[in-house]
């Protein structure tokens, strides 16, 4: 194991209570337990409280755009496959802002994880739904109501077949690392939604509100029936389940094998270039 | 017909067959050693409409699309009735055997007689055209051999015996046209467009990653990158969406790819936050937009130079570039050859700007000469120093150590914000002012690696064509019609439209009787940039944004009195 202080021990800007302090806690007890030195990972994020995880962690960081945490990842991800790439965002960016590269992300099966904070709320800019609020809740911005269906993650995931579908929650660190580690591990895509509460913005889904209905799978779930996943992937509100989802067989996106990675050390063969300009003679 | 070259313009319907017969007819003058041009028209839809494929020839050089056509193959009665009135005196017409000529000089080829079916009329008239251009048998014997026999069964033996039947026809007839002069050129050529160009020149960088979203008329050059296959050991990525592309690129180029992402217009807009993030992360990235006309969805088929305010202006905030316009496929390959090292050198974004006319306009192109290319500028992978490693480390020149993560314990952070040079987010504001003012240094150095402006013909001319991009040739040959016709002339063209280094071409504008500035969008965008950046006011403008490239012949009629002393017909450029 690598020593947790590897990873740094850095004053955030998050606000006390806030379930961000939890997950980042439970990323370096991952990347400890995975032995991932810091120069090993690459963690890519858009834009919003969570999106700032990257850079109270010790390690290589692409901190990009809102909603575009997951395309640098997989460019990152396919450039040079001996990095652990980590995608780390909130719900608005990665379900919302960013939804299209979530399908796209999901069905392309890059070997890569995507963290997702989900607590349910717009925190950056103060308190809109998100597009995991439930529909009808009040909020500042939606005095009469979150107007739309709220996007359920898990379930999408798991009829786009991503071989690695789990739920966290903020509550239960040591849980939700062993998540975050088996998600690493896994060769392909591999989706971990982390319900966190927001202290700031969001009085409806609070720390008491996931405690009372969260519980963790046992035995007798079985993450490889994928129509078994799919309730559980649904089940969401009185109770919701933690742990992993579902766990599928499709193969990870491969490149032409003949494209020699990592890329950074690929040079070109004016050699071969020389034969393929004669092709346009 | 032209004195010094010949026009054949194949119309017909998408899905006749008109492409490869210009296809054979221009590959194969090109193998016998002609100099070719080709202009295609293609309409938005895959099927039906009307097209063309016009092939100038010539055994001298031609630099730009033709004014007439001298022989006309009409595939269909659209193609009469839309071209005949563009054909030259002693021009032909070819039609089918009961197609109405409708007065045009002409033949009926008896394509009923000559073809086993009708699938078979293209190779028909490559005969027909063979024998009216007494062109050599085995020049296009050997081609058509090589494309069918892939395709195997008798295909080959049956288009081969298609084509001889219709030369022999064509002979037997009697039919009088002009012979093509001999070929001049001795040397192999290659037969490619501006964006085949575009991608050898991006694979000669060393670019191994494009990550792309269909878009006519950039499609074809990720096409040209992902038809070796993976034998140069490029990585295409087809993204989601323009969006996707740009951030994959990017996420790509920081884990140490070179990367290349083409795009049209519309789909550069949805890349423009991309570009901004280039900027601020300064990791390399590398945009080939080829211009079509706009706003919005324009005309997705056509041609214009309506792009260089946006990818000039391209990105919030302020952060340097280059901005690249080749006005051949030579220029194509060499330009974005450079557009990549110079991306990568200054780790600033750089751009290629194109058109549909260049893109889709194959020529007879020398082989370029690989040995000669400059070296490659590339990023460093380790560190003497890993734990002291910034990432945006202030320094001379702007240009901060670039290494690339996973190849040592350095860490690499990249961010969006602003950042302090070990790149994490900051709201110090003398650091931000700090970091501004070191990306914009970086601005001096692409100055200086800028490329000048050349300047073709008479010094100190009467009438100076200044252009950019793909107008160039068209700016030639109407300079050389000028000087013939006893005007001193001369084209100053623009094959880096950004950063502008005045010093190289003011004093070329001042000493120009008549400085007209020649450009494919209605406004003047290079005529007002120049203005901005130098106060120069061009003493007219030529445009065209019809959807077609410029001719000799459109611009000489714009420019009024050779002599420079009557106004300009075109537009002027606001006083």
């Amino acid at each position: 194991m690598i020593p947790i202080d590897r990873y740094g021990n850095i004053e955030t800007a998050w606000c006390p209570g806030c379930g961000n302090h939890a997950i980042l806690g439970a990323v370096k007890k991952a990347l400890s337990r995975l032995e991932l030195a810091p120069h090993q990972v690459l963690l890519c994020s858009g834009i919003g409280q969570a999106a700032k995880a990257p850079h109270y962690l010790r390690c290589n960081c692409f901190n990009g755009l809102h909603g575009r945490g997951l395309p640098p990842a997989q460019g990152a991800a396919l450039a040079n496959p001996g990095l652990a790439v980590i995608a780390e965002s909130g719900d608005g960016c990665s379900y919302g802002e960013g939804g299209n590269h979530f399908l796209a992300a999901m069905r392309r099966n890059v070997g890569m994880t995507l963290l997702v904070h989900d607590n349910q709320i717009y925190g950056l800019t103060k308190g809109q739904a998100s597009p995991t609020t439930a529909q009808g809740q009040v909020t500042k911005f939606q005095p009469g109501g979150a107007p739309s269906l709220a996007f359920p993650p898990l379930a999408v995931a798991v009829t786009l077949d991503v071989p690695f579908v789990a739920r966290g929650f903020s509550g239960d660190p040591e849980h939700l690392a062993g998540l975050i580690e088996q998600a690493v591990r896994h060769p392909g895509f591999a989706l971990v939604d982390i319900l966190q509460p927001c202290v700031s913005f969001n009085k409806v889904n609070t720390f008491a509100w996931y405690k009372s209905r969260c519980y963790k799978l046992g035995p007798e779930h079985d993450p490889t029936d994928r129509r078994a996943a799919l309730d559980k992937a649904l089940e969401f509100g009185e109770r919701i389940p933690l742990g992993v989802v579902y766990r599928g067989e499709r193969a990870p996106y491969r490149p032409d094998p003949r494209v020699r990675r990592p890329l950074a050390t690929s040079r070109p063969d004016l050699v071969k270039l020389a034969k393929i300009l004669e092709e346009y003679a | 017909m032209s004195a010094s070259s010949v026009t054949v313009l194949v119309g017909g319907e998408a899905g006749q067959g008109l492409v490869t017969v210009g296809d054979f007819l221009a590959k194969a003058l090109v193998r016998a050693g002609y100099e070719i041009l080709v202009v295609q028209d293609y309409l938005s839809r895959i099927r039906g409409g009307h097209n063309t494929y016009c092939v100038r020839v010539s055994p001298d050089p031609v630099h730009a699309p033709p004014e007439n056509v001298d022989l006309l193959v009409a595939l269909d009665q659209a193609s009469l009735a839309l071209h005949g009135p563009l054909l030259s005196p002693g021009g032909l017409a070819l039609a089918g055997e009961k197609t109405d000529l409708g007065g045009l000089p002409g033949l009926n080829v008896p394509y009923s007689r000559l073809c086993p079916r009708p699938v078979h009329e293209n190779m028909a008239a490559l005969g027909v055209l063979a024998g009216l251009l007494c062109l050599e048998r085995s020049w296009l014997e050997g081609l058509i051999t090589e494309r069918f026999a892939a395709k195997g069964g008798d295909e080959a033996a049956l288009n081969l015996k298609v084509f001889s039947d219709a030369l022999d026809w064509t002979r037997e007839s009697g039919a009088s046209f002009a012979c093509l002069p001999p070929p001049m050129r001795r040397e192999k050529r290659l037969f490619l467009n501006g964006n085949e160009a575009i991608a050898l020149g991006a694979m000669a960088a060393g670019v191994n990653f494009c990550s792309f979203y269909p878009m006519t008329p950039a499609t074809s050059v990720a096409a040209a990158l992902v038809a070796p296959g993976g034998r140069m050991g490029v990585l295409t990525e087809q993204a989601e969406d323009e969006i996707a592309a740009v951030n994959m690129a990017l996420g790509a180029s920081a884990a140490g790819a070179r990367v290349l992402v083409p795009t049209s217009g519309g789909g550069f807009a949805l890349m423009v936050e991309g570009v901004s993030l280039a900027g601020m992360i300064e990791t390399p990235l590398t945009v080939v937009l080829a211009q079509r006309p706009g706003p919005a969805t324009g005309l997705p088929t056509r041609t214009e130079q309506g792009d260089l305010n946006l990818v000039v202006h391209a990105g919030h905030g302020d952060f340097p570039r280059a901005v690249y316009a080749p006005g051949t496929p030579e220029q194509c390959f060499d330009l974005t050859f450079r557009a990549v090292n110079q991306a990568e050198k200054w780790q600033s974004p750089a751009f290629v700007l194109t058109d549909q006319y260049l893109a889709d306009s194959y020529r007879a192109v020398a082989p370029f000469d690989l040995e000669a290319l400059p070296p490659l500028d590339l990023p460093g992978l380790e560190t003497p120093d890993p734990h002291g490693y910034e990432r945006y480390a202030l320094t001379e020149n702007g240009v901060s150590p670039r290494l690339i993560p996973g190849f040592g314990e350095h860490l690499v952070v990249l961010d969006s914000d602003e950042h302090t040079p070990d790149g994490h987010i900051t709201e110090d504001l003398g650091v931000r002012v700090r970091m501004v003012d070191k990306r914009l240094r970086k601005g001096r150095g692409l100055e200086a690696d800028a490329v000048a402006p050349s300047l073709a013909g008479d010094a100190a001319p009467e009438v100076l064509l200044a252009c950019w991009g793909s107008s160039l040739g068209a700016c030639l040959e109407a300079a050389q019609t000028l000087r013939e016709r006893g005007t001193s002339a001369a084209v100053l063209h623009f094959s880096q439209v950004w950063p502008l280094v005045p010093e190289s071409f003011l004093p070329v504008l001042e000493g120009a009787g008549r400085a007209v500035m020649v450009e494919g969008n209605p406004s003047g965008q290079l005529a007002k940039l120049i203005r901005q950046e130098t106060g120069f006011a061009f003493h007219g403008l030529v445009t065209r944004y019809d959807g077609l490239p410029f001719t000799a012949g459109y611009i000489l009629a714009r420019l009024g009195s050779p002599q420079g002393t009557s106004t300009v017909a075109g537009e002027e450029v606001s006083a």
